[in-house]
């Protein structure tokens, strides 16, 4: 087929349809309350990590809910499950399990490819 | 009609009720645990949103309750309503009766204590000051530091006590946003210089013009906003507060150096409120205020029949929902004491 | 008549068991480390042997610590174990005074009366007989009372008894009708030839008066030798493999051995030493508060035995350490767990009856390396020189009030110190250690080793309980370190600060971590006791409770979290204090959203106490600064 017409770039969308979810699914199935983040960003504010790395758990939590896992795979290992954001979060978010659960999740993952 | 009913709580929804109630014939007995009435209004300056001085609101409410009918009981503590053949009898702190055949209940809220949030420091930075704490300073005309410099940079803190379960507040309390909005828009007209940033998880501006007020106060006023949860507070060697917050939208933390930091307390259950709850067994919800009938259409019902409840003691509500509410308290009251107490 | 062919099972039953016991320990022996192996030896044949033997009499035979915490659980236990020991031994020494011959065969004494049956009609004879009696009758009430708990637990005390597995059922079965099958064995025999004591005379009596008790004696020899034979064959595939395992145990750890932080012979002899007794239940605030009840310890070693998945139940504790204290067998259970959550998901083990007999050592899947965590981004550490480093924790930066309070005491001491985490540090490594991941810990332990050895200083003071246990037990630093509350102890001992008396009444929460974890249970109390009358609560010391807000658990909910702190925060307010003290940030944050009654960390009601010498300019510009909550 010709191409023609404007053509968008691809990179620049989530592609909510394509992306594998099955990461923030297997989270939800296991910790219910990774579901109530609001993302307020107390967590990321509090983090003990994220003053000396690039590191937010509330964006991370958002791209996995997203399926946008290529930068979370990698970040998520940087956490020192210090606790800390469990304590400040007015939702009562488990986000100590959610970082255990998304490590496993994502050690499955390359499991399963290797 | 020598009907009398026992109003619990003298703030704006109790005077109300009491000021219709007493027009309409009933003899009506008005209680305030405190010497004058009034309640949260007598601490507030200007209110939202047309920032009208609380003086004239006030000088309405005691319009309403002077009138003939109505026993003004101040410093009267009521702890519990027991029923005693078909009409109800109060208890004092002070061990005095009332006897009434139907009951207001008008026990208002209280202000979430900040302390309770220790993270922001509330009671340990001396410049870190509550809503109430800086609508006092509005009323004195004086905006200061703790060590009496003019503060340059203030933030607000939103949601304190409020959307929280950490401090079992799971509710949004809904006003102190706009507070926040019309407390930034006064700081700036105090102090021309100042900068003012608002810290907030979500703006929740529900009311009538509300959302004018909040763009007025961007376009006029050059409030910042920044959206985020603040985490904690840290105070530096100088005394300055910093805030550490996630600049949510930036998607990077945030780290500010402030003069004064107003937290946003939130509205819960009063304390009076919750003795009457447990003493006379009325039901309350999980934000424990007052559990109401139905939420659609009995509002001002609980689960006793002949206690009704007006004002904020069943959730949070701004003066004019308040003054709303009373009224419709007062219907409800009329029309069980004129259909035979059904 | 020296021989019947009833006696078959039990003899099949008898030296299976013992052959099984002698190479079952071989075993475990032969797979414990050097060390303990030589601690093992030298225990063995030196004086730990009489304490040995001490404990073995006190704990497995009478159940002192059961009897101390539940009477009649403790009876429960003491005459089926106490009462079948008397048993044998009366029995082996009646066949042997009374018997046609010395040196008898185990089967003789234990079927004594069907080869006996003329035996105890008068003198010595008939008080030994009235004795034997006393003890069946001793060991047979014990067992109403397992019959009565099996069927409702809440007679015997227990909230909840631990759930069986379908052998686990057929070897109760065998062990209940052991007792009753001798006494009904005996009394038709003592019956049918007019002998017997009280028991199994009147018994056997009255039933010959209706049965003939001649015929109906033999079948009933048979079940009690079946009975028997099946539950010694049965032993070591159900829970009371514990009975031998036990006395290994305390063998072992009066040498000295400790669980330490591998898995091994010692770690397998513990998870096959618990009698799922359900004491570690009942001491469960997950249990009581939470009503979590498939977790408890007794459930993670009935997991380990047999070699389950226990991920789920590993890391569903707070590792409080409550159970460890109430356990009667003396089982390190939080340290057994933690054992666990490093080893990861154990590989199911290969089926068939031998392996169930022989396990063999549990084997882990082994992780991927690259989906580990790593800190490679932290800078390089940087500290100034100081005699003392003063490091908060994380916690305590969410609890500003006792960072000040510290930071005021300090100043106020006159002591040269360094504040290393003013602006946070980097954490210390327990809550890793606690998420089963030591290697990532290690990471963030040498990390914070070199900044702490490049300061020089002498001493590492810390106000979080869960810095303090890592910081003792896994780093590796030539430095005192000490809890807050130790330090101030010290500060006012050598009169370097002074105090006033704050007239309240104060109650002491100890820290998990603290207490339990690192048995600091006095110094906080005597620091309380120079500011404040401090009142006693129903759980001091090893019976504290935790407060819920645990880093040891990553599964419970917010709100199991908050009714866990609601009941310990009930508990310790009951004679309405003044003021809820504790030693932790993380306790004190958890309390007070729990509780109306203030909580303080003793730092704060120090701080609050202190009298600052009154020379102007002396101390630093933040202490002179009046501290105080703004009231407008």
């Amino acid at each position: 087929m010709e191409k023609f017409g404007f053509t968008l770039l691809k990179a620049r969308f989530i592609d909510y349809d394509a992306n594998d979810r099955s990461i923030a699914e297997f989270i939800y199935s296991k910790e219910p309350s990774f579901r109530v983040c609001i993302e307020c960003g107390c967590c990321a504010a509090t983090c003990t990590t994220g003053k000396y790395t690039r590191f937010s758990l509330r964006e991370l939590n958002i791209l996995m809910k997203r399926g946008e896992n290529s930068l979370v795979r990698n970040k998520i290992r940087e956490c020192m499950l210090c606790g800390k954001c469990t304590l400040v979060c007015p939702r009562g978010v488990n986000t100590r399990n959610v970082i255990a659960l998304a490590r496993e999740a994502y050690r499955k993952e390359q499991d399963n490819a290797v | 009609m020598e009907d009398r009913v026992l109003v619990v709580g003298g703030g704006a929804a109790g005077m109300e009720v009491a000021g219709r109630l007493a027009r309409s014939g009933y003899k009506v007995t008005l209680t305030e645990k405190e010497s004058l009435t009034g309640g949260h209004i007598r601490n507030w300056f200007h209110l939202f949103p047309d920032r009208r001085d609380s003086l004239e609101v006030l000088s309405y409410l005691e319009n309403q309750v002077d009138h003939g009918n109505i026993t003004l009981l101040t410093s009267t503590d009521v702890e519990g309503i027991e029923t005693r053949h078909g009409s109800f009898l109060a208890r004092t702190a002070d061990d005095r009766e009332i006897e009434a055949d139907a009951v207001v209940l008008a026990t208002g809220f209280d202000l979430f204590r900040s302390e309770r949030k220790e993270e922001y420091g509330y009671g340990i930075y001396d410049n870190v000051i509550s809503s109430a704490d800086l609508e006092i300073m509005f009323r004195k005309g004086e905006i200061r530091r703790h060590d009496g410099e003019i503060p340059q940079k203030i933030g607000f803190v939103h949601c304190v006590g409020s959307r929280d379960e950490k401090v079992g507040n799971v509710y949004c309390s809904k006003l102190c946003c706009v507070a926040a909005v019309k407390q930034a828009m006064e700081v700036r007209e105090y102090l021309k210089d100042a900068k003012v940033f608002c810290f907030y998880m979500d703006i929740r501006m529900g009311g009538a013009l509300y959302e004018e007020l909040y763009r007025e106060s961007q376009e006029k006023y050059g409030v910042n906003y920044i959206r985020g949860k603040v985490s904690e507070i840290a105070e530096n060697i100088n005394g300055r507060l910093i805030v550490k917050v996630e600049d949510t939208l930036a998607g990077r933390p945030l780290k500010m150096e402030l003069d004064m930091l107003v937290l946003m307390a939130g509205m819960e259950m009063s304390e009076g409120g919750r003795k009457i709850a447990e003493y006379a067994g009325l039901k309350t919800g999980e934000n424990r205020f007052f559990a109401p009938a139905d939420h659609h259409f009995g509002s001002n019902r609980g689960n006793l029949r002949g206690v009704f409840y007006a004002g904020t003691c069943t959730a949070p509500m701004n003066i004019t929902e308040s003054i709303s509410h009373a009224r419709a308290a007062a219907a409800d009251v009329i029309e069980y004491l004129s259909n035979g107490r059904r | 008549m020296q021989f019947d062919p009833f006696i078959i099972p039990f003899n099949i039953g008898l030296y299976f068991i013992v052959i099984y016991a002698v190479v079952r320990s071989v075993m475990w022996f032969r797979d414990l480390s050097r060390q303990d192996k030589l601690r093992l030896q030298r225990g063995f044949f030196g004086r730990s042997f009489g304490r040995s033997i001490r404990e073995i009499f006190m704990e497995s035979l009478i159940h002192r610590k059961i009897l101390k915490a539940d009477l009649r659980l403790g009876y429960m236990h003491m005459s089926l174990a106490f009462g079948w020991f008397l048993l044998i031994l009366f029995g082996t020494l009646e066949a042997d005074i009374f018997g046609s011959s010395h040196l008898n065969p185990p089967y003789k004494s234990i079927f004594f009366k069907f080869f006996n049956p003329d035996h105890g009609r008068t003198g010595l004879e008939a008080a030994w007989s009235f004795w034997m009696d006393l003890i069946l009758a001793f060991i047979l009430s014990g067992l109403i009372l397992a019959v009565i708990k099996r069927l409702t637990p809440k007679v015997v005390g227990m909230k909840k008894t631990t759930k069986l597995r379908p052998l686990d059922r057929v070897a109760l079965t065998s062990l209940w009708l052991i007792f009753p099958s001798r006494l009904l064995a005996e009394s038709f025999t003592s019956g049918a030839y007019g002998t017997g004591s009280f028991l199994t005379g009147s018994l056997g009596s009255w039933l010959a008066s209706f049965l003939p008790a001649n015929e109906m004696a033999y079948p009933f020899w048979w079940l009690y030798s079946l009975s028997l034979g099946t539950f010694f064959v049965l032993l070591p595939l159900t829970r009371y493999m514990h009975i031998p395992t036990e006395l290994f145990l305390i063998f072992a750890r009066n040498s000295g051995i400790r669980t330490g932080d591998k898995a091994g012979a010692f770690t397998e002899m513990q998870a096959y030493s618990c009698s799922s007794c359900g004491l570690c239940i009942d001491a469960c605030q997950l249990n009581f508060s939470a009503g979590i009840t498939n977790i408890q310890s007794a459930y993670l070693m009935k997991g380990i035995r047999n070699r389950e998945s226990v991920t789920d139940i590993t890391f569903n504790c707070l590792m409080c350490g409550r159970c460890d204290q109430k356990c009667p067998v003396g089982i390190e259970l939080t340290p057994v767990r933690m054992i666990q959550r490093r080893s990861g998901e154990p590989v199911p083990p290969e089926k068939g009856i031998i392996r169930k007999y022989f396990p063999g050592k549990p084997e882990y899947r082994t992780d991927t390396t690259t989906a580990r965590p790593s800190y490679n981004f932290l800078p390089s550490p940087a500290a100034g020189q100081a005699e003392v480093l003063y490091f908060a924790g994380c916690m305590t930066h969410l609890a500003p009030s006792i960072r000040n309070s510290m930071v005021k005491i300090l100043d106020a001491s006159g002591v040269r110190y360094k504040f290393i985490d003013e602006d946070g540090g980097v954490c210390c490594g327990r809550p890793l250690m606690l998420a089963g991941q030591d290697k990532e810990a290690r990471e963030l332990i040498n990390y914070n080793s070199q900044l702490i050895r490049r300061s020089g200083a002498k001493k590492l003071v810390t106000s979080c309980p869960i810095c303090y246990k890592i910081f003792r037990e896994s780093y590796y630093l030539d430095i005192e370190v000490v809890h807050h509350s130790q330090y101030i102890k010290y500060l006012i001992e050598e009169g370097l600060i002074r105090l006033s008396f704050l007239r309240k009444r104060v109650v002491y929460h100890t820290p998990c971590d603290l207490g339990r974890g690192s048995g600091v249970y006095e110094e906080p109390k005597k620091v309380l006791k120079h500011v404040a009358q401090l009142l006693k609560t129903e759980f001091e010391d090893e019976n504290s409770l935790c407060c819920g807000g645990s880093l040891g658990n990553m599964k419970i909910s917010q709100r199991q979290k908050q009714s866990i702190a609601s009941d310990a925060a009930a508990a310790l307010t009951k004679d309405d204090p003044d003021i809820l003290a504790t030693s932790c940030p993380l306790c004190k944050k958890t309390l007070a959203a729990a509780t109306t009654t203030k909580v303080s960390d003793i730092a704060e009601l120090v701080a609050e106490a202190i009298v600052l010498p009154g020379i102007p300019g002396i101390k630093s510009g933040r202490l002179a600064q009046k501290k105080e909550p703004v009231s407008l």
